[in-house]
């Protein structure tokens, strides 16, 4: 334990002594939770809209005031030709054509069905499923009119229909930076882990410092968690950091317990630790670290289901994330932040992650030589 | 003397792959010799010198280093020396006294015994200046010195030093082996490597390595009467090349 103490007291001496890594763990986080917290965001607005009316009739410019009544749609073109306007949806011009054939105002005047084509660009499948989604909830409400209309009523409230309403839970207003903020605590301490730590073993190869360590009698153990307590703690600093700014900064609703959100933050970083050290005991250059350290940080950050939710992920891709952390990691800060789930609720990952994180440190320990 | 035998070795091969680094080496070193370990770059020095510290495992052969089986038990072998490397593998960005304290805690030694003792030292090299600066902005001499006092601040069985004063002024050198002289009265057995022929003069023994064999192996003056020579650098040459300057057979290609 004393062994242990020294080796720590030395790696704080040699952080901080970093002139600019010392201020760059503070400031990361800062810059790290402004910028990717309001910019990711799934929220769709100003969609695109070509407009090709061959109708023109007060059915078809009804649609079209209807549309445009919307938020989510501006329409920026009319034209007739259905080749200019497949042209704008090429140039990335508009987002959505939609074409009103004509006689579409004397179908539906007579009480048959209308028919319209709407061309979305699915570069962006989520993209284009969303546009869809309201156009079709626009053109719902249209309908529900014709048919009010049709039906000689002369409110929609007369008619019989179901009427659903729907509230969001754990997230009222749909705000996506409650959804993206937990994520991004949990990548925030991923970096720092994975570059700091992982960075600082493969250096003490590279100048060749870990070779008196090496011929010293020191447990292997000792070596590697000496190595991860110092950035366990700057980790959880970082955390607390960025816990902060979401609050002054976007007001994030904390539902749970604090102390709960920070040991599963502990844990997940222990997992973490041991991943990178594993690595770079691998490894004997920083080049060769930073080559599959970040293949490893990609995998575990863009199959944590921050962006995309991992529920929807082929099922390899799932066997894959029993044994991502960030996974882990990405469902507890949600549950505990958001849905203000205790212990007894999470625990079945919280258990998960403490075995991960200990076959990690483990392996880690066992993969380190004291050899040259 | 064969009672106070720290080192003993017995048929040591190694090889990397299909290279022999060390083949088939034999010798003792003795309890407070200094022992040195000459021979031209890339003769196998360090590598019998990282074996004998643990940091290597023999391919065969027998080696007991104060008292521990080198193959099964290096970490024990660990406790009882001192290390200096070749390439300076001090801490660059910690002052010379977190140096200290970073070994001296590693080994085991009390906080208080630690304090005290670099105390002592810094007196003794007239270092107290230099005390609190980064060891990455002091002259190389004195870096080589550190390291030094470093490797023996645990009053280890036995010191193993790889050419430690490559690149380092003649007076330095002077003054460096008058510390090996110093640390070898209180004991300590020195095992140095170098390829300074002059030093060699300074050991109690020395073996010569040439290709990865110990070609030589005797006291200083005993080489000098044996090979007719005036310097251990005569034996040296007339060794590594011999008289009748036969050319030499090609050198296996390594690696």
């Amino acid at each position: 334990m004393r062994t242990i103490l020294y080796l720590i007291r030395k790696e704080f001496l040699q952080i901080f002594r970093d002139k600019f890594i010392g201020k760059a763990i503070f400031a990361v986080p800062i810059v790290q939770m402004l910028i990717l917290v309001p910019a990711v965001t799934f929220e769709i607005k100003n969609v695109k809209v070509c407009i090709i009316d061959m109708d023109m009739t007060a059915e078809s410019r009804g649609l079209v005031s209807k549309l445009e009544g919307s938020t989510f749609f501006h329409v920026r073109f009319s034209t007739y030709s259905e080749k200019e306007a497949n042209d704008l949806l090429h140039r990335g011009k508009c987002d959505l054509v939609l074409q009103i054939p004509s006689g579409f105002g004397k179908e539906t005047g007579q009480g048959r069905q209308g028919k319209i084509l709407a061309s979305v660009n699915a570069i962006n499948a989520v993209n284009a499923q969303l546009s869809w989604a309201y156009l079709s909830g626009v053109i719902r409400d249209y309908n529900l009119n014709i048919i009010a209309e049709n039906a000689g009523a002369r409110t929609l409230a007369a008619l019989p229909q179901i009427q659903v309403t729907n509230r969001y839970w754990y997230n009222e207003t749909l705000n996506y930076k409650y959804y993206m903020l937990p994520g991004v605590l949990g990548i925030l301490i991923l970096a720092i882990g994975f570059v700091l730590a992982g960075l600082n073993l493969v250096k003490e190869k590279e100048s060749g410092t870990i070779e008196q360590i090496n011929v010293t009698p020191i447990k292997k153990y000792q070596f590697i968690i000496a190595k991860m307590i110092p950035f366990l703690i700057i980790g959880l600093i970082d955390l607390a950091i960025g816990l902060l700014i979401g609050k002054l900064t976007f007001n994030i609703p904390f539902e749970g317990s604090i102390a709960l959100l920070f040991l599963c933050s502990a844990i997940f970083m222990t997992a973490l630790l041991g991943v990178a050290l594993l690595i770079s005991t691998i490894s004997n250059t920083q080049q060769q670290y930073m080559f599959t350290g970040f293949l490893f940080i990609i995998i575990f950050v863009l199959m944590s289901g921050v962006f995309t939710p991992s529920e929807s992920m082929p099922v390899w891709a799932q066997k894959i994330n029993l044994v991502n952390p960030a996974a882990y990691i990405m469902r507890i800060n949600r549950m505990i932040m958001l849905k203000g789930s205790a212990f007894s609720d999470i625990s079945r990952d919280i258990y998960s992650l403490i075995i991960i994180a200990a076959a990690f440190t483990a392996l880690a320990v066992n993969r380190y030589r004291k050899t040259v | 003397m064969t009672d106070s035998t720290v080192i003993s070795v017995t048929n040591l091969v190694k090889k990397f792959g299909s290279f022999t680094a060390n083949d088939n080496l034999s010798f003792e070193v003795y309890e407070g010799e200094i022992f040195g370990f000459l021979g031209a770059n890339g003769a196998g020095k360090t590598t019998a010198l990282r074996i004998l510290s643990g940091l290597l495992t023999p391919t065969s052969g027998e080696v007991i280093v104060a008292g521990y089986n080198a193959k099964k038990d290096p970490e024990k072998i660990k406790k009882s020396i001192g290390y200096m490397c070749q390439k300076f593998s001090l801490y660059p960005d910690l002052s010379a006294r977190e140096n200290i304290m970073l070994y001296g805690g590693i080994y085991g030694m009390p906080k208080v015994l630690i304090k005290k003792r670099t105390e002592e030292l810094f007196e003794k090299l007239n270092f107290r200046e230099y005390g609190n600066r980064m060891i990455a902005e002091l002259p190389l001499g004195l870096k080589q010195k550190l390291a030094f006092s470093v490797a023996v601040f645990h009053e280890p069985k036995i010191v193993f030093l790889d050419e430690p004063t490559g690149g380092v002024d003649p007076i330095t050198r002077r003054q460096f082996w008058e510390m090996i002289y110093e640390t070898a009265d209180r004991g300590i057995t020195v095992f140095v490597t170098t390829h300074y022929m002059d030093e060699a003069e300074y050991c109690d023994r020395i073996s010569i390595m040439n290709e990865g064999r110990i070609v030589a192996l005797d006291t200083p003056e005993g080489l000098k009467k044996k090979y007719n020579a005036k310097s251990v650098e005569e034996v040296f040459v007339r060794i590594a090349r011999p008289v009748n300057n036969q050319p030499h057979p090609p050198a296996p290609s390594h690696r």
